[in-house]
């Protein structure tokens, strides 16, 4: 699914164990020159590990890490050409604003003139002119997470990493931080690596998702192929509201659910099949009885600003249904679905949901 | 009510814990050799110190013990400190166990034990082995201090110098050693203040002919009571009040200083107890 040219990190198999626990099982990745990827999942799927072993703080106990196809698996931080932001800022407390930006190209040799510049020029980036001075406890969480990134960018790093970078902020600044983040990785034409557990953050701000559960990638493809197609119904109910129903493929282009036949466009799930069906809010008509495919009552309605979110008992089935038409409780409606607003999904072979294949 | 007795109480305890010491301190001005009646005010004694060469001989060894035996210990006291960081959970608390024993222990104990191994490994009492038993008592003080500092660290600091190219060493000194600065040098006051204090370990494991303040004090009184030692004694509560107002207040932290304060308060009173003995 990922195009395969300017592969810039590239995960081969990796595989990584605390005290036995197995948290990445086999998994394998890579990231393309320029690419925006965002790791997404639930807390303590392995996404924070997952980029700790790129920026060469975790080893992996199996599999290879690939730079610009060279094995840097035994390389240290240190050596490795990526910079982190890490979640919880860590800015060096008892040195300035401008001493903190400084610190890796002191390393590096730099000139003191080209420092400055430097400085200054990161510091305009992230719209804090004239903090030179400041120490790290006078700013705000949002200031902070500006200088971290500063910090790390000056040293032109090809990839970054972001640890859920706005995690610790309030949603108005979270947004506002989303835009500055798109607008610094366009200027900068750097690799972004993202980790978060927000979908909503993912899908705003990603060229590509990864979907990972429990140590497994459970599907990777743009914002829109993750939000309309998901590949399973993990990934279905992580993204957004989903009506997730079990149905029976009975042919191609042909679904039952809850005993009535869908017209849908999926093909190649066999005859008769148990398959996941997955329709978003957004996409279920509500009409009068009778004139859709099955019938069902309003049971909840709440007024969401913009649209309307209402709950139909259908059958036994409780779907959620967006619309900005109003219905009120206990309306007899008629449910229907556009045969291509129909997800089919194939029903996961074990239960914990095991890795979907991907193939490369 | 309640406050008054609570007032009475508090002054009462203030009494029992200072009114030895301030008796100390008077009668190391009074002309007069008796304890009993006031003779007028004097310096003599304390200048009878400054002349008295054995007094003065024990003072330059009793500052240069505690300065080398406190550098000794805060410098392994921290490298343990940053040692046990890396261990799992569960050794980390084993080993602050066994660290802690020595400071519970009863100086006795650890000063019979340590002169003991001496005798057996057939070293030579003197200046070494003093050294040797101020460092080994010391080293608890600076993990008690430089622990909770490390604890409260944010890890992530040193893990960005490593991301931003720099060697661990030098990450280590350039970016945790300095914020571990205030509880290391609480624990090298703390352990300074500990080695001008003590008395027992020392009087176990010294050898002939050598003598810190503390066993000059003791040998003297042996022989009698002087004056010159009410004016020494004196001189070295202040000298000690002073360091652990130091280490209790850490002027050179700018936030409040955390949990240490409890223990080290306690210590005030054990010290200030001693001093006055
Ligand atoms: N250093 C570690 N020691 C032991 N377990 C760890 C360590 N780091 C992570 N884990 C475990 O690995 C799992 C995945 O953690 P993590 O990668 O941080 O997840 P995420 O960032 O997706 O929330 C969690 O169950 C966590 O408890
Ligand atoms: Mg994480």
């Amino acid at each position: 699914m990922q195009l395969q040219n300017n592969k810039l990190i590239d995960l081969q198999h990796i595989t990584k164990s605390f005290d036995g626990n197995m948290v990445l099982d086999d998994l394998c990745l890579y990231i393309r020159e320029n690419e925006f990827l965002t790791l997404l999942g639930p807390s303590g799927c392995g996404k924070t590990t997952t980029l700790r072993i790129i920026g060469g703080f975790e080893t992996p106990d199996k599999g290879q890490v690939l730079f610009e196809g060279r094995d840097i698996s035994d390389l240290p931080p240190n050596k490795r050409e990526v910079n982190t932001v890490f979640q919880k800022y860590a800015l060096f407390p008892h040195m300035t604003i401008a001493e903190n930006i400084a610190f890796g190209l002191k390393i590096r040799k730099k000139s003191a003139s080209y420092i400055k510049d430097k400085i200054k020029y990161a510091l305009k980036l992230v719209n804090l002119d004239g903090f030179e001075n400041r120490m790290p406890d006078s700013l705000s969480g949002g200031q902070q997470q500006r200088i971290a990134i500063a910090r790390a960018i000056v040293n032109e790093p090809k990839i970054l990493l972001l640890d859920e970078p706005l995690g610790a902020l309030d949603l108005k600044l979270r947004q506002d931080m989303q835009y500055e983040l798109i607008r610094l990785k366009n200027e900068l034409g750097i690799t972004f690596i993202y980790v978060t557990h927000d979908q909503e953050e993912a899908l705003t701000m990603s060229d590509t998702i990864v979907v990972m559960n429990q140590g497994y990638i459970q599907q990777i493809g743009t914002p829109e192929s993750i939000y309309n197609e998901p590949e399973n119904a993990f990934v279905a109910d992580f993204i957004g509201d989903s009506n997730i129903i079990e149905g029976i493929m009975i042919k191609d282009e042909l679904v039952e659910i809850l005993g009535a036949k869908f017209v849908c466009v999926d093909k190649g799930f066999g005859e008769n099949n148990p398959v996941d069906v997955v329709i978003r809010p957004e996409d279920i008509d509500l009409l009068k009885p009778e004139e859709g495919t099955i019938d069902g009552i309003v049971t909840d309605t709440i007024f969401k600003g913009v649209h309307y979110e209402m709950c139909v008992m259908a059958r036994g089935f409780e779907f959620v249904v967006h619309s900005t038409d109003y219905f009120p409780v206990d309306t007899r409606v008629g449910i229907r679905v556009d045969p291509f607003d129909i997800q089919i999904m194939h029903k996961p072979e074990s239960e914990d949901e095991k890795a979907v294949e991907i193939d490369e | 009510m309640k406050t008054a007795l609570g007032r009475i109480y508090l002054t009462l305890v203030l009494i029992f814990l200072y009114a030895p010491i301030a008796t100390l301190m008077i009668l190391s001005f009074n002309s007069s050799k008796s304890r009993a009646h006031w003779g007028g005010f004097t310096l003599d004694w304390y200048l009878g110190l400054f002349s008295n060469e054995e007094i003065m001989d024990a003072f330059r060894t009793t500052i240069f013990l505690a300065f080398l035996s406190a550098l000794i210990a805060t410098v392994l006291g921290t490298a343990a400190c940053t040692g046990m960081q890396f261990m799992k959970r569960r050794d980390r608390s084993i080993i602050m166990g066994i660290t802690n024993i020595p400071m519970l222990n009863a100086d006795i104990v650890t000063g019979v034990s340590l002169m003991l191994l001496f005798l057996a490994a057939r070293v030579s009492m003197g200046f070494t082995t003093v050294l040797f038993s101020h460092i080994t008592f010391n080293i608890p003080y600076v993990i008690l201090s430089v622990m909770p500092r490390y604890r409260e660290l944010n890890r992530s600091t040193y893990e960005a110098a490593l991301d931003l190219g720099a060697e661990p060493l030098y990450a280590f000194f350039t970016v945790v050693l300095p914020d571990l600065m205030g509880a290391i040098l609480s624990g090298f006051l703390m352990s300074f203040t500990m080695s001008l204090d003590d008395f027992i370990i020392t009087h176990f494991t010294q050898g002939p002919g050598f003598d810190t303040l503390s066993t000059k004090i003791y040998s003297e009184v042996k022989k009698g009571i002087n004056p010159e030692i009410y004016a020494l004694s004196t001189i070295m509560f202040l000298v000690v009040l002073l360091l652990l107002f130091f280490v209790n207040y850490k002027p050179w932290v700018k936030k409040p200083a955390g949990k240490i304060i409890v223990t080290t308060k306690t210590q005030v009173v054990v010290t200030s107890g001693k001093g006055g003995s």
